[in-house]
Protein backbone atom coordinates (compact mmCIF):
# COMPACT_ATOMS: atom_id res chain seq x y z
CA UNK A 1 0.00 0.00 0.00
CA UNK A 2 1.05 3.83 -1.07
CA UNK A 3 1.19 6.09 2.06
CA UNK A 4 1.24 9.61 1.69
CA UNK A 5 3.95 11.34 3.52
CA UNK A 6 2.53 13.43 6.69
CA UNK A 7 2.51 17.39 5.94
CA UNK A 8 4.80 19.93 7.36
CA UNK A 9 4.48 22.58 9.21
CA UNK A 10 6.15 25.20 10.50
CA UNK A 11 9.02 24.90 13.28
CA UNK A 12 7.62 28.11 15.38
CA UNK A 13 9.07 30.83 17.20
CA UNK A 14 10.14 28.70 20.01
CA UNK A 15 11.75 25.52 18.55
CA UNK A 16 14.66 25.87 20.53
CA UNK A 17 13.29 24.29 23.47
CA UNK A 18 12.88 20.92 21.25
CA UNK A 19 16.34 21.96 19.81
CA UNK A 20 18.68 23.12 22.02
CA UNK A 21 19.36 20.00 23.13
CA UNK A 22 20.91 18.35 19.93
CA UNK A 23 22.80 21.69 18.69
CA UNK A 24 26.37 20.74 17.04
CA UNK A 25 28.49 23.76 16.25
CA UNK A 26 31.52 21.98 16.08
CA UNK A 27 31.13 18.89 13.27
CA UNK A 28 35.11 18.33 13.18
CA UNK A 29 36.37 16.67 16.64
CA UNK A 30 39.90 17.24 17.26
CA UNK A 31 42.03 14.80 15.05
CA UNK A 32 39.07 14.38 12.33
CA UNK A 33 41.04 15.02 8.89
CA UNK A 34 40.28 17.41 6.79
CA UNK A 35 41.24 21.16 6.24
CA UNK A 36 39.13 22.37 8.91
CA UNK A 37 36.81 25.61 8.45
CA UNK A 38 34.47 28.23 10.28
CA UNK A 39 31.58 29.19 7.95
CA UNK A 40 30.03 32.00 9.15
CA UNK A 41 26.70 33.83 8.00
CA UNK A 42 23.10 35.32 8.90
CA UNK A 43 20.20 34.55 7.76
CA UNK A 44 17.79 37.50 6.20
CA UNK A 45 14.45 38.28 5.59
CA UNK A 46 12.94 39.83 2.02
CA UNK A 47 13.28 43.26 3.67
CA UNK A 48 16.79 42.85 4.85
CA UNK A 49 16.35 41.80 8.02
CA UNK A 50 17.95 39.30 10.21
CA UNK A 51 16.00 36.29 11.52
CA UNK A 52 16.96 35.43 14.80
CA UNK A 53 14.59 32.57 15.42
CA UNK A 54 16.28 30.80 12.48
CA UNK A 55 18.21 27.47 12.55
CA UNK A 56 20.56 25.80 10.22
CA UNK A 57 21.16 22.05 10.29
CA UNK A 58 24.63 20.37 8.04
CA UNK A 59 25.00 17.19 6.58
CA UNK A 60 27.92 16.07 4.83
CA UNK A 61 30.45 14.15 4.04
CA UNK A 62 33.78 13.52 5.84
CA UNK A 63 37.87 14.69 4.11
CA UNK A 64 37.20 11.56 1.94
CA UNK A 65 33.91 12.20 0.14
CA UNK A 66 31.92 8.73 2.20
CA UNK A 67 28.85 10.17 4.53
CA UNK A 68 28.90 8.16 7.77
CA UNK A 69 25.64 5.85 6.41
CA UNK A 70 24.75 2.56 5.98
CA UNK A 71 23.58 3.93 2.25
CA UNK A 72 26.40 5.36 1.11
CA UNK A 73 28.38 1.96 -1.23
CA UNK A 74 31.72 4.14 -1.77
CA UNK A 75 34.40 2.00 -1.21
CA UNK A 76 35.79 4.72 0.95
CA UNK A 77 36.68 4.83 4.93
CA UNK A 78 34.30 6.77 6.98
CA UNK A 79 36.33 8.33 9.86
CA UNK A 80 35.90 7.69 13.69
CA UNK A 81 33.94 10.75 15.53
CA UNK A 82 33.17 12.38 12.61
CA UNK A 83 28.96 12.16 11.66
CA UNK A 84 28.41 14.56 9.41
CA UNK A 85 25.83 16.54 11.27
CA UNK A 86 25.31 19.81 12.83
CA UNK A 87 22.99 22.09 13.35
CA UNK A 88 23.20 25.77 15.04
CA UNK A 89 20.52 28.52 15.48
CA UNK A 90 20.74 31.75 14.90
CA UNK A 91 21.59 34.72 17.32
CA UNK A 92 19.55 37.98 17.76
CA UNK A 93 21.11 39.95 14.69
CA UNK A 94 20.56 36.52 12.31
CA UNK A 95 24.01 34.78 12.76
CA UNK A 96 24.89 31.50 12.57
CA UNK A 97 27.92 29.89 12.26
CA UNK A 98 30.17 26.45 13.07
CA UNK A 99 33.04 25.00 12.82
CA UNK A 100 33.57 21.91 10.21
CA UNK A 101 35.81 20.35 7.57
CA UNK A 102 35.54 20.58 4.31
CA UNK A 103 34.46 17.33 2.51
CA UNK A 104 35.90 15.40 -0.29
CA UNK A 105 34.11 15.17 -3.46
CA UNK A 106 31.16 12.36 -3.60
CA UNK A 107 29.85 10.27 -6.14
CA UNK A 108 27.17 11.91 -8.25
CA UNK A 109 25.09 10.78 -11.47
CA UNK A 110 26.75 9.71 -14.71
CA UNK A 111 29.65 8.21 -12.12
CA UNK A 112 30.89 11.51 -12.21
CA UNK A 113 31.87 13.30 -8.64
CA UNK A 114 30.01 15.99 -7.00
CA UNK A 115 32.06 19.25 -6.10
CA UNK A 116 32.32 19.26 -2.43
CA UNK A 117 29.31 20.70 -0.95
CA UNK A 118 27.31 20.61 2.39
CA UNK A 119 23.50 19.95 2.37
CA UNK A 120 21.68 22.28 4.49
CA UNK A 121 18.26 22.37 5.85
CA UNK A 122 17.24 25.97 6.91
CA UNK A 123 14.21 26.20 9.62
CA UNK A 124 12.42 29.83 10.45
CA UNK A 125 8.96 30.86 11.72
CA UNK A 126 7.04 31.53 9.02
CA UNK A 127 8.15 28.91 7.29
CA UNK A 128 5.69 26.27 6.70
CA UNK A 129 8.70 23.87 5.04
CA UNK A 130 12.61 23.72 5.39
CA UNK A 131 14.05 25.22 2.91
CA UNK A 132 16.83 22.88 1.39
CA UNK A 133 20.15 24.49 -0.14
CA UNK A 134 24.34 23.48 -0.16
CA UNK A 135 26.98 25.39 0.10
CA UNK A 136 30.05 25.09 -1.82
CA UNK A 137 33.53 26.14 -1.87
CA UNK A 138 35.39 29.74 -3.21
CA UNK A 139 38.18 28.50 -5.54
CA UNK A 140 37.47 25.20 -6.12
CA UNK A 141 37.69 23.75 -9.81
CA UNK A 142 35.35 20.99 -9.62
CA UNK A 143 32.75 23.77 -8.98
CA UNK A 144 32.33 24.54 -12.64
CA UNK A 145 31.62 20.49 -13.53
CA UNK A 146 29.13 20.34 -10.42
CA UNK A 147 25.42 18.66 -11.80
CA UNK A 148 23.38 20.88 -9.04
CA UNK A 149 25.27 23.69 -9.39
CA UNK A 150 24.64 23.78 -13.15
CA UNK A 151 21.29 23.20 -12.99
CA UNK A 152 21.04 26.60 -11.40
CA UNK A 153 20.76 29.73 -13.86
CA UNK A 154 24.48 31.18 -14.04
CA UNK A 155 23.46 34.17 -12.18
CA UNK A 156 22.58 32.91 -9.37
CA UNK A 157 25.37 30.15 -8.72
CA UNK A 158 26.95 32.40 -6.17
CA UNK A 159 24.43 32.50 -3.89
CA UNK A 160 25.10 28.46 -3.40
CA UNK A 161 29.62 29.55 -2.95
CA UNK A 162 30.81 30.35 0.31
CA UNK A 163 33.35 33.25 0.33
CA UNK A 164 36.38 34.12 1.59
CA UNK A 165 36.82 37.35 4.12
CA UNK A 166 39.71 39.30 3.82
CA UNK A 167 42.44 39.36 6.87
CA UNK A 168 40.93 35.86 8.27
CA UNK A 169 41.90 32.95 7.07
CA UNK A 170 39.87 29.85 7.44
CA UNK A 171 36.86 31.45 7.87
CA UNK A 172 34.07 31.55 4.90
CA UNK A 173 31.47 33.45 4.66
CA UNK A 174 27.60 32.44 3.77
CA UNK A 175 24.26 34.38 3.81
CA UNK A 176 20.92 32.52 4.01
CA UNK A 177 18.45 35.44 1.71
CA UNK A 178 15.61 34.28 2.23
CA UNK A 179 13.54 36.54 -0.71
CA UNK A 180 13.87 39.25 -2.70
CA UNK A 181 17.16 40.41 -4.20
CA UNK A 182 20.45 38.22 -3.75
CA UNK A 183 17.79 35.38 -3.15
CA UNK A 184 19.16 32.03 -1.96
CA UNK A 185 18.49 28.87 -4.30
CA UNK A 186 16.48 26.73 -2.82
CA UNK A 187 16.23 22.60 -4.18
CA UNK A 188 13.10 20.97 -4.51
CA UNK A 189 14.39 17.64 -2.72
CA UNK B 1 27.25 2.64 -7.99
CA UNK B 2 24.25 4.86 -7.83
CA UNK B 3 21.87 2.35 -8.65
CA UNK B 4 19.67 3.37 -5.36
CA UNK B 5 16.15 4.48 -5.70
CA UNK B 6 15.87 8.06 -4.35
CA UNK B 7 12.69 9.01 -2.74
CA UNK B 8 9.39 9.87 -3.65
CA UNK B 9 8.88 13.53 -4.58
CA UNK B 10 5.90 15.74 -2.83
CA UNK B 11 2.81 14.66 -4.07
CA UNK B 12 1.08 17.38 -5.20
CA UNK B 13 -1.20 19.53 -2.74
CA UNK B 14 -0.51 17.24 0.25
CA UNK B 15 2.44 19.56 1.75
CA UNK B 16 2.42 23.37 2.47
CA UNK B 17 3.31 25.81 0.13
CA UNK B 18 6.06 27.99 1.01
CA UNK B 19 3.78 31.46 0.84
CA UNK B 20 0.71 30.67 2.54
CA UNK B 21 -0.83 34.69 3.10
CA UNK B 22 -3.19 34.17 5.63
CA UNK B 23 -0.02 33.00 7.95
CA UNK B 24 1.51 36.19 8.06
CA UNK B 25 5.05 35.42 8.82
CA UNK B 26 5.63 33.60 5.89
CA UNK B 27 4.84 36.88 4.11
CA UNK B 28 8.74 38.33 4.01
CA UNK B 29 10.17 34.52 4.39
CA UNK B 30 9.10 32.64 1.65
CA UNK B 31 11.28 32.30 -1.01
CA UNK B 32 9.94 33.89 -4.47
CA UNK B 33 11.77 32.23 -6.66
CA UNK B 34 11.11 28.52 -7.98
CA UNK B 35 12.59 26.14 -6.35
CA UNK B 36 15.26 23.97 -8.56
CA UNK B 37 14.45 20.66 -8.93
CA UNK B 38 17.15 18.53 -7.52
CA UNK B 39 17.10 14.99 -8.37
CA UNK B 40 18.15 12.97 -5.31
CA UNK B 41 22.13 11.79 -4.81
CA UNK B 42 24.49 10.43 -2.24
CA UNK B 43 23.67 13.54 -0.27
CA UNK B 44 19.63 13.06 -0.72
CA UNK B 45 19.58 9.73 0.03
CA UNK B 46 21.99 9.46 2.81
CA UNK B 47 21.35 11.68 6.56
CA UNK B 48 22.43 11.60 10.35
CA UNK B 49 22.09 8.34 11.89
CA UNK B 50 21.67 8.86 15.38
CA UNK B 51 22.49 5.65 17.63
CA UNK B 52 20.70 4.45 20.81
CA UNK B 53 23.11 6.37 22.80
CA UNK B 54 21.99 9.73 21.62
CA UNK B 55 18.62 9.60 23.04
CA UNK B 56 18.54 9.83 27.13
CA UNK B 57 15.93 6.93 28.49
CA UNK B 58 14.34 9.62 30.83
CA UNK B 59 13.57 12.59 27.80
CA UNK B 60 10.20 10.25 26.61
CA UNK B 61 8.44 11.57 29.73
CA UNK B 62 7.68 14.79 29.91
CA UNK B 63 6.43 14.33 33.25
CA UNK B 64 9.40 13.50 34.89
CA UNK B 65 11.69 15.67 34.24
CA UNK B 66 11.15 17.74 37.36
CA UNK B 67 11.27 17.39 41.10
CA UNK B 68 7.21 17.45 40.89
CA UNK B 69 4.49 16.50 38.93
CA UNK B 70 3.22 19.36 36.38
CA UNK B 71 -0.01 20.53 36.64
CA UNK B 72 -2.74 19.62 33.67
CA UNK B 73 -4.10 16.55 32.40
CA UNK B 74 -1.54 13.95 31.51
CA UNK B 75 -1.61 11.83 28.34
CA UNK B 76 0.06 9.11 26.54
CA UNK B 77 0.96 10.23 23.00
CA UNK B 78 2.16 7.35 20.88
CA UNK B 79 1.82 5.87 17.33
CA UNK B 80 3.52 4.29 14.50
CA UNK B 81 6.54 6.13 12.14
CA UNK B 82 5.91 4.41 8.80
CA UNK B 83 7.13 5.43 5.32
CA UNK B 84 5.25 5.78 2.65
CA UNK B 85 5.79 2.25 1.13
CA UNK B 86 4.04 1.12 4.67
CA UNK B 87 7.22 0.03 6.03
CA UNK B 88 7.87 0.93 9.49
CA UNK B 89 10.78 3.32 10.21
CA UNK B 90 12.73 1.87 12.85
CA UNK B 91 15.56 3.35 15.76
CA UNK B 92 14.84 7.01 14.32
CA UNK B 93 14.93 9.80 16.58
CA UNK B 94 12.09 12.19 17.36
CA UNK B 95 11.77 15.32 18.81
CA UNK B 96 8.66 17.21 20.55
CA UNK B 97 8.41 20.58 22.04
CA UNK B 98 5.21 22.13 23.43
CA UNK B 99 3.10 24.80 25.33
CA UNK B 100 2.69 23.99 29.79
CA UNK B 101 -1.33 23.09 30.04
CA UNK B 102 -1.69 26.99 30.66
CA UNK B 103 -0.30 28.00 27.06
CA UNK B 104 2.93 29.05 27.85
CA UNK B 105 6.04 28.30 26.35
CA UNK B 106 9.31 27.98 28.54
CA UNK B 107 10.85 30.84 25.83
CA UNK B 108 12.41 34.20 26.46
CA UNK B 109 9.89 35.13 23.44
CA UNK B 110 7.09 34.23 24.81
CA UNK B 111 4.99 36.81 26.31
CA UNK B 112 1.72 35.04 26.56
CA UNK B 113 0.45 36.38 29.79
CA UNK B 114 -0.03 32.52 31.41
CA UNK B 115 2.13 31.06 34.33
CA UNK B 116 5.18 29.42 34.01
CA UNK B 117 5.01 25.86 35.25
CA UNK B 118 8.26 24.92 37.18
CA UNK B 119 7.67 21.28 36.53
CA UNK B 120 7.38 21.37 33.20
CA UNK B 121 10.25 22.11 30.35
CA UNK B 122 8.33 20.92 27.62
CA UNK B 123 10.70 19.12 25.29
CA UNK B 124 11.27 15.67 24.52
CA UNK B 125 12.86 13.02 22.45
CA UNK B 126 12.79 9.29 21.64
CA UNK B 127 14.02 6.67 19.16
CA UNK B 128 11.58 4.74 16.96
CA UNK B 129 11.56 0.68 18.16
CA UNK B 130 12.42 -1.82 15.91
CA UNK B 131 9.03 -1.75 14.87
CA UNK B 132 8.43 2.09 14.28
CA UNK B 133 7.23 2.29 17.61
CA UNK B 134 6.87 5.33 19.86
CA UNK B 135 5.45 6.65 22.91
CA UNK B 136 5.91 9.60 25.14
CA UNK B 137 3.91 10.71 28.06
CA UNK B 138 3.34 14.23 28.40
CA UNK B 139 0.42 16.84 29.61
CA UNK B 140 -1.75 17.98 27.29
CA UNK B 141 -0.49 21.92 26.15
CA UNK B 142 -3.09 24.86 26.37
CA UNK B 143 -4.47 26.80 23.42
CA UNK B 144 -2.53 29.87 23.38
CA UNK B 145 -3.16 33.70 21.52
CA UNK B 146 -0.49 35.17 18.83
CA UNK B 147 -0.66 38.43 16.73
CA UNK B 148 -1.35 36.46 13.45
CA UNK B 149 -4.77 38.91 13.14
CA UNK B 150 -7.48 39.49 15.68
CA UNK B 151 -8.03 37.30 18.55
CA UNK B 152 -5.60 34.83 17.02
CA UNK B 153 -5.94 31.50 18.64
CA UNK B 154 -3.51 28.50 18.24
CA UNK B 155 -5.12 25.51 18.50
CA UNK B 156 -3.56 22.56 21.26
CA UNK B 157 -0.40 21.11 19.32
CA UNK B 158 2.45 19.55 20.12
CA UNK B 159 5.69 19.95 17.33
CA UNK B 160 7.30 16.75 15.98
CA UNK B 161 10.54 16.59 14.42
CA UNK B 162 11.51 13.51 12.87
CA UNK B 163 14.92 12.33 11.12
CA UNK B 164 14.16 9.35 8.85
CA UNK B 165 17.14 7.61 7.29
CA UNK B 166 18.28 10.19 4.62
CA UNK B 167 18.21 13.98 4.25
CA UNK B 168 15.24 13.85 1.95
CA UNK B 169 13.31 12.34 4.68
CA UNK B 170 13.23 15.11 7.07
CA UNK B 171 10.21 16.17 8.59
CA UNK B 172 8.89 18.89 11.10
CA UNK B 173 5.10 18.98 11.92
CA UNK B 174 2.60 19.50 14.61
CA UNK B 175 -0.22 17.35 16.44
CA UNK B 176 -3.51 18.55 16.84
CA UNK B 177 -6.12 16.90 19.18
CA UNK B 178 -9.45 15.53 18.28
CA UNK B 179 -12.39 17.69 18.84
CA UNK B 180 -10.37 20.93 19.73
CA UNK B 181 -12.69 23.56 18.33
CA UNK B 182 -9.86 26.23 17.05
CA UNK B 183 -8.55 23.67 14.22
CA UNK B 184 -11.19 24.94 11.39
CA UNK B 185 -9.77 28.58 11.99
CA UNK B 186 -6.04 27.93 12.22
CA UNK B 187 -4.07 29.69 9.61
CA UNK B 188 -1.36 27.26 10.02
CA UNK B 189 -3.67 23.97 10.40
CA UNK B 190 -4.81 24.95 7.24
CA UNK B 191 -1.94 25.86 4.95
CA UNK B 192 -2.22 22.80 3.47
CA UNK B 193 -4.51 22.06 0.15
CA UNK B 194 -5.22 18.44 0.90
CA UNK B 195 -8.17 18.07 3.56
CA UNK B 196 -7.33 14.29 4.41
CA UNK B 197 -3.81 15.41 4.42
CA UNK B 198 -4.23 17.82 7.06
CA UNK B 199 -6.62 16.22 8.82
CA UNK B 200 -4.17 13.53 9.12
CA UNK B 201 -2.44 15.97 11.25
CA UNK B 202 -4.99 15.34 13.96
CA UNK B 203 -4.24 12.56 16.28
CA UNK B 204 -7.09 10.48 17.84
CA UNK B 205 -8.20 9.31 21.42
CA UNK B 206 -6.97 5.65 21.49
CA UNK B 207 -8.53 3.57 24.34
CA UNK B 208 -5.56 0.83 23.76
CA UNK B 209 -2.93 3.38 25.00
CA UNK B 210 -5.40 4.89 27.87
CA UNK B 211 -3.67 3.94 31.19
CA UNK B 212 -6.90 3.15 33.67
CA UNK B 213 -6.85 5.82 36.60
CA UNK B 214 -3.78 7.60 35.04
CA UNK B 215 -3.80 9.01 31.50
CA UNK B 216 -6.30 9.26 28.10
CA UNK B 217 -4.17 8.28 25.30
CA UNK B 218 -3.72 9.62 21.94
CA UNK B 219 -2.75 8.20 18.75
CA UNK B 220 -0.53 10.17 16.38
CA UNK B 221 1.15 7.80 13.21
CA UNK B 222 3.70 9.71 10.85
CA UNK B 223 4.35 9.21 7.33
CA UNK B 224 7.62 9.73 6.13
CA UNK B 225 8.98 9.85 2.45
CA UNK B 226 9.75 6.20 0.97
CA UNK B 227 12.17 4.87 -1.67
CA UNK B 228 11.24 4.82 -5.11
CA UNK B 229 11.51 1.59 -7.26
CA UNK B 230 13.17 3.95 -10.08
CA UNK B 231 16.79 3.77 -9.61
CA UNK B 232 17.92 7.34 -9.24
CA UNK B 233 20.42 6.97 -12.65
CA UNK B 234 17.27 6.36 -14.86
CA UNK B 235 15.62 9.56 -13.43
CA UNK B 236 18.24 11.56 -13.51
CA UNK B 237 18.42 10.66 -17.58
CA UNK B 238 14.80 11.47 -17.73
CA UNK B 239 14.12 8.23 -19.08
CA UNK B 240 10.65 6.68 -18.42
CA UNK B 241 11.10 3.64 -16.19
Amino acid sequence: MTLRATTWQTVGPFFSIGFSWLYRDNLAAPGVSGERLEIAGRILDGEGNPVPDGIVEIWQANSQGKYAHAHDPQAKPVEEGFTGYGRVPTDDTGCFRFTTIKPGRVSGPDEKLQAPHLAVSVFTRGLLRRLITRIYFPEEPSNAEDFALNLVEEGRRETLVAKKIAGRPGVLEWNVILQGPGETVFFDV
Amino acid sequence: MNKIPGYRRVCPGTQPPHRHPPYVSSLKRAPREPLVALPHTLSEITGPAFGPDIADPKACDLTRQHSGEPLGERIIVSGRVLDENSRPVPHTLIEIWQANAAGRYLHSSDRHNAPLDPNFTGCGHTLTDSEGRYRFVTIRPGEYPWGNHHNAWRPAHIHFSLFGPAFATRLVTQMYFQGDPLIPYDPIFNCTEDEEARNRLISQFDWETTIPSLALGHRFDIVLSGREGTPMETRMHGEKP
